[in-house]
Formats: structure tokens, sequence, C-alpha cells
């Protein structure tokens, strides 16, 4: 079990749970993160952060700070 | 039709997620023709256009793009009191369009959900039909709308594939509709059995307080957005009795399983996969596109990065100075139109209102024209083809750095060249905090029209120095020095506003990555005319009337007594050298006299005694009350400050940066009554460094009302400008002429 900023490129992952009731926690599952999605690390910016996933079929930016927030399980 | 052409137009609004090709299909339905203003005491933008379905007139309002209905802001709030009828001034909508990406389809139903509780007639455009079969993905129309139980027409906007379709089909949803907001909720239920059940217990105890039963979707609200806009604002919702019952409808679904806020996406997104369910069919091998290629390359850290820095490398030199010969067109083109009048008209203070005031002050406006189209032409492009969101990403932890979203990039490097369509491009930044920190740090970027104000000062005053050989001398480190100065304090200041101006979290990215695709041509046109014509109508009139004052008050009241006298000096001298047959002379002599006169009338002037009554204020900056006054005099416009100077030392307005006989003249200037130079280094260097940090520029200010859609903005960037330019100009001259000893 650990966050969404953990993923390795290319890796897949489940959402288990998102932390917080908060803004940022909201407006991360109205994204569609929510718990038992699956979602894609497919690229990173420059420094590392911002992350790149893929999500129900279409492409989500995420700061690292905010990935952190996703509780993920491995698929498979 | 039975439908009269004279009665009341039929009001849509036409919502959807960013991204969807809203645009694309509002000028379909409208064409070019639109309303463009702002809702009273936000931000946002208000879009409405018209079209006629069968002879019927009908209203269409545009709503920016949204991903939820959730009101967390004021802004964010308006696209829900709009749709609820509750806007003032707003027409309560008859429909709502609802524009989705079909070949996003999964995300873009989380909207539709939330649009098919409020209890109005919904109509469905799935768009992009064709980057849907391109990719594979093959959607059951028919199926979807029965399982929606509205009415869905695929559409491929661009193309203008499926609009007079979905006209027709519009056209029978508002007819068959019941006029105003008598239908009840659909039986759209996408939350489980018990939130229904509290969501009735609550509007009894609403009703209890003796208040009419609210609409379904804005108790809903209440229940599922904690710390919501709608718990702060509601007056219904501040009833002890109605908050108690919300904290415990909350509590009640927390244990059951459902807590708030996630009972929501979860409940909207399983809800979404039972509609999608044998309705969209995807590949079953995921194809890597070549959009997905382009990606990978475009987002690459090296090759990535480099590709960016090219693109804003080309799109900097563009409106730096491919913008220059457009605009000085304008300007020739201008004074030509000036010196037409001025030689048809009689001298006098009509003839001088027309060409310095009305005619200059539209100058000032159509001048800024060539930068706000061609900036517009690479943002329209680069937001049409989804490269405006990787640029965003590229940068994002560089401006996060500073508290900013990356999508502050490109605004604020547009304003190296001018900050008026820097700020006007602020608008890619959703948040509302975000924006206006930006929009009020842009002003700080040292502009193009900085540029001529240090090219003059450095020219005149700063000894050419070696100081890394024949690389780099003192007057190009006092040049750049400015533009470093100007970086930082925009550091500082976005910082010190996002901690005290606008406290709270930091707005979080969850930002979206566009598909690539050709951009169309249409769109990219019509955001231009869009963008070019809103200024020159909304910052334009400002930037005229503040022209128009600023020469009222640099010519009025007129020293009558002074002007006589150097008429009556000049008179013989004249005389006798055209007497002589010396025309040239005679010509130099008049030129002398003019230039003296202009003198003498900005030193009485209004604004000539406002310099001088300032002086005490500008002395401990090293200036006398000339520069004070010349400073004064450029409030429109930084550049303007030469001139004013060419004018205030007797030169003539005709005086630019290069012009030999200003430096010549700022070299010899003595402070009144003695022999002491008033420029000196630490002078020049506080004047410039006033100039790098100052909001002396009337088009900036009314571009900032324009964008933020109240004077306090305006008037909080000049004031807090112009006190850190003071400062630093302060520390600077006597910094420098301490180091200088």
């Amino acid at each position: 079990m650990s966050g969404l900023d953990r993923l390795q490129i290319g890796q897949r992952a489940r959402v288990r749970q998102i932390s917080g009731t908060d803004g940022v926690a909201v407006r991360l599952m109205e994204m569609g993160v929510t718990p038992g999605a699956e979602l894609q690390l497919v690229g990173k910016a420059p420094w590392g952060d911002p992350l790149e996933f893929e999500v129900r079929g279409y492409r989500l930016s995420l700061r690292r700070s905010e990935a952190a927030r996703v509780e993920i399980e491995p698929i498979g | 039709m039975s439908e009269s052409k004279g009665g009341a137009a039929w009001s849509v609004v036409l919502i959807g997620n960013p991204n969807t090709g809203k645009s694309t299909l509002f000028t379909a339905l409208c064409g070019v023709r639109q309303r463009v203003g702002n809702y009273p005491g936000v931000t946002v933008e208000k879009k409405v256009g018209r079209f006629e379905l069968n002879g019927h007139a009908v209203e269409l309002i545009d709503l920016p793009g949204t991903y939820s209905l959730a009101p967390r802001s004021p802004d964010e709030a308006i696209a829900v009191d709009v749709l609820l009828g509750h806007r003032e001034g707003v027409q309560p909508p008859d429909a709502v369009l609802c524009i989705v990406d079909a070949s996003n389809l999964e995300r873009n139903l989380y909207l539709v959900s939330q649009l098919l509780e409020l209890g109005k007639p919904v109509v469905v455009a799935l768009n992009m039909m064709d980057v849907a079969q391109s990719r594979g993905v093959n959607v059951d129309v028919q199926r979807l709308a029965e399982r929606l139980g509205v009415p869905v027409v695929p559409l491929v906007a661009h193309k203008r594939q499926g609009v007079a379709e979905l006209q027709e089909v519009l056209r029978k949803a508002l007819a068959e509709a019941p006029k105003g907001d008598s239908s009840p909720a659909r039986r759209h239920a996408p939350f489980p059995e018990i939130f229904y059940n509290e969501l009735e217990e609550l509007a009894k105890a609403w009703e209890e307080n003796g208040n009419p039963r609210p609409p379904r979707f804005l108790l809903e609200r209440l229940v599922l957005d904690p710390g919501g806009i709608l718990e702060k604002t509601w007056p219904g919702a501040a009833g002890s009795k109605v908050r108690a019952a919300v904290e415990q409808a909350r509590a009640r679904l927390a244990e059951a399983g459902h807590p708030v806020p996630a009972v929501e996406a979860v409940s909207r997104y399983e809800w979404i996969g039972r509609v999608l369910e044998d309705v969209v069919e995807r590949p079953a091998e995921r194809t890597v596109s070549w959009s997905d290629r382009l990606d990978r390359l475009l987002t690459h850290r090296l090759v990535g990065t480099l590709i960016f820095v090219a693109l804003m490398i080309v799109v900097f030199q563009a409106i730096f100075s491919w913008a220059g010969w457009p605009a000085e067109r304008i300007e020739d083109g201008v004074g030509w139109v000036g010196e037409q009048v001025a030689t048809r008209l009689p001298e006098g203070p009509f003839a001088s209102l027309l060409v310095d005031g009305v005619i200059a002050g539209v100058g000032a406006v159509l001048v800024f024209l060539p930068q706000i189209v061609i900036l517009f032409l690479f943002i329209g492009i680069l937001e049409d083809c989804g490269y405006m969101a990787r640029a965003a990403f590229l940068m994002d932890r560089l401006m996060a750095a500073v508290g900013l979203n990356g999508k502050a990039f490109i605004p604020l490097l547009s304003s190296f060249a001018c900050a008026v369509p820097g700020i006007m491009a602020t608008r890619v930044i959703e948040n509302r905090r975000d924006r206006l920190t930006t929009i009020l740090v842009a002003p700080l970027m040292s502009c193009s029209a900085r540029l001529p104000v240090y090219v003059l000062l450095t020219a005149a005053l700063i000894p050419p120095t070696p100081i890394f050989g024949q690389w780099l001398n003192a007057q190009g480190l006092a040049i750049a020095a400015m533009y470093f100065l100007g970086i930082v304090t925009a550091m500082i200041a976005a910082w010190c506003f996002r901690r005290w101006l606008f406290p709270g979290e930091t707005p979080p990215l969850v930002m979206e990555l566009p598909p690539y695709k050709w951009p169309s041509l249409r769109v990219v046109a019509v955001r231009v005319t869009e963008r070019a014509g809103a200024f020159v109508k909304r910052a334009g009139t400002i930037i005229l009337a503040v022209t128009i004052l600023v020469w009222a008050a640099a010519s009025y009241p007129r020293p009558a007594g002074s002007i006589q006298r150097i008429e009556h000096r000049y008179e013989p001298l004249i005389a006798a050298a055209e007497r002589a047959g010396e025309t040239a002379r005679a010509t130099s002599l008049q030129q002398q006299r003019d230039a003296e006169i202009d003198a003498a009338v900005l030193r009485g002037s209004l604004l000539g005694r406002a310099g001088q009554w300032i002086e005490p204020v500008v002395r401990p900056l090293g200036w006398d009350w000339r520069i004070g006054c010349a400073v004064v005099a450029s409030f429109p416009a930084r550049e303007v400050v030469i001139g004013a100077m060419g004018v205030i030392y007797g030169l003539g307005d005709e005086q630019n940066e290069q012009s030999e006989p200003l430096k010549e003249t700022l070299r010899h200037v003595t402070w009144e009554g003695t022999n002491r130079p008033v420029f000196t280094i630490p002078v020049a260097l506080s004047l410039m460094v006033f100039f790098a940090l100052c909001a002396q520029c009337a088009a900036t200010l009314a571009v900032i009302r324009r964008e933020t859609n109240s004077w306090r903005w305006p008037v909080f960037a000049f004031t807090y400008m112009t006190l850190a330019a003071y400062m630093a100009a302060f520390f600077t001259y006597h910094g420098v002429r301490w180091w200088l000893g």
C-alpha cells in the first residue's frame, strides 16, 4: 500500500482511497480518481513534478503533493 | 410553425467540460456575433449569442468550461445560479445544451449526471465523433439516449456535421418544454437510497422553518459540499435548525458507509459505469495513437523542454519585434491623420484637443493591436491543438516555487513585450486567486516601453566602463539589472500576495492534458477577433479618456503672460533674421520659440504644477521638480517621459531615446540657481529603477480593470507598484551615492 506519487513510469495501480475531504480531494474524485479506479503513470515533467497519468481513458496531470494523497494498491 | 416571431426568446445555456469544442459549437450556432461582458462582482466572462430556430429567437448563454457543478468559489457559483435562473439579469433557461467529448465519455458524463438533477430539459451534444472513431471507440447513440432519458445528437462541430440535426432536436425540446421552472426533477437517481431519504428529511426541516421547499439540486449541494459556498452564502441554510439537520444527515450517511463528499463522485461514476455498459465499445488492445507518441516527445524532459524553449523564443520574438512593424505603421498613420487635421483646422484649443487629445488617444489604443493579435494568434493555436496544457505541465514546477501555477508562464513571458496582452492572456488560469496574483505581478516584467527609457538614461549618463572585458560594460549591466529587478520584485510580490492578499490552500493543479489535434483556423480566428474587439471596446475607451484628460491637464491653464513674453522676445529677432534673408536662422528661431512656449505651457499647466508641488516628495530620490513633472506627465505611458523631458528642457516634443541634443542636455542640466548637475549616475539609476517598477501605463491599468471587472485591482496595482518603485528608487539613489563616495 503506498501513494500514487511512488508509481514508476508505465506502472498501473488501483485507487484504494483518497485522504482528506478538502477541495483537492473532491477535485481529484470529480476528475475520476475515485476508489476502485485504475491509473497508469505515463510520464513526468522535467523536474520530476508534476506527473502525467492515464485514468478513465484520458490524460490527467497531478502535482506530486496531490498524487501523494491517493492511496493505491498494485494491480494483478 | 406555431411560434410567433415576436414572442419572448428562448433561453438556452451551453455548458460542457473544457476541451470539448464548446466555443466551436457556440460559433457554429450563433456565428461570430456575440455580446461579451462580465457578471457583476466576479471575474467570470458572460458570453451571449443569438440564433433562430424556425423563426423563433434563441438566446444562447455560454458558461465557462467546467468539470463539475459543485460551487467552491463565487466564480464557480455563477454556473449554478445561471442554470437555476437565480442570476439577476439573466433569463431562467428553458433548456440546457451540454456538449460532451465522445472519445472521453466516462469523465464527461459526470457533469451530465449533475445537470440531469436540475429539472430542466437537457440536450446532449455528442461532439468529436470523428476523434472517437479514429481511436476505434464506438458509441451506441440510441442506447445512450435511452439510458440518459434525454436526446443525444452526434456531432463533429468543427466540420459543422450534425449542427442542423442538433438545432431540430433543440427546437423540439424547447417547444415541448413547459415554460418556466415548473417541470419536476427527473427521476435521475445516481445516489444510494439513504441519501434521498436524508434529502427528504432535510426538506421537511426546511418547511418546518416556514420556508418553501428549495430546489432539490441546492439541497443536494448543501449536503455534499462541506464548507462550500452554499453553506456560507445561502440565507436559507443559515438557520441553526437547518445547519444541525445537515450535520446529522452527513453523520448518518458516513455511518451507512457513504461519507460526504466521497459519496458523490463514487455514486456518479458507478452510475456512469451502468450507463455506459454496452454503449461504448473500445478496441480490446489499447492502441498507441500519434497523439500519445507526440506527447512522449513534447513532454520529454530534455527534448520537450528544448522544443518548449524554442517555441517560447518564437512567441516572444513575434510580439517583441514582429509586432513592431505594424505598430510603427499604425503610429505613422495616426500621425499622418493628425497632421492632416492640424493643417486643415485653425490653430487653437480645438485643433489641439482633436490632434493631441483624441487622435493621439485613438493611436494609443490601436498601437497595442498588433501585439494583441499576434499573441492571441499563438495562444489560440497552442490552446486549440492541445499544447497549452503541456506548456503549463512543463513549467509548473518552476512557477510553483513562487506560489504560481504553470499556466502563468506564458502570460508573464508575454509581459516582457507588453503587459497588456500578457494580462489578457491570464484567462487560461481558471483559479481566481492564481489569476489575480499573475495579473498583479505581470506589469513588473520590464516591457518594451521601458527599454527606451533605460537606453536614453544609460547612454546619456552611465559611462561604458568595461566589467567583463569587452563582453559586458556598465551600460549593459545597468539595463540587465533593471530586467532582473523586475523579475525579483515580481517573485517577492507574488509570494506576498499569496501569503496575505489571497491566503488559503494552494489551488490544485489537477489538469487535463487533452489529446493533440490540428488547430481549427475558424476557432483561432474567432478567438483573436474576440480578444482584439474586447480590448478596443472595453479597455480602449478608458485609454482614450485618460489620454484626453492628461492632454487637458498638460495644456491648461495656459500661462498667457509667459507665452506673450516669449513671443515678444523672439519677435524682433525673427523679424531681423527675415529681413537679412537668413531663412534658416529664422526657422530655427521659430522652433526655439515654440519649444520655449511648450515648456512654459507645461510648466504652468495643472500637470506642471503637480510636478512642482510634489518636489518635496521626489527630492529624496535625487530628482528636481522637472523630473517629477516629466514622471507625472508619463502616466499614460512610460515612454512618454522622454518626450516630456524634451518639452521641459525646451527641446520640443519630438525627442526620442536616440536624440543627441536630449542626451547632451541631460548631461548639462543643473539644479535651478546653482551649477550642480541634476543628472548624476545615482539620479539616472534611481529614475531607471523607478520606471522599472512603477505602474505608469494607463493601458495596463485599463486592462486590469477590464479583466478583473473592478476598479479595486487597478488602483491596488498602481498603489503597490508606485510605492515599491519609490522605495527602490530611494534606496538606489542613496546606496549608489554612498558606494560611489
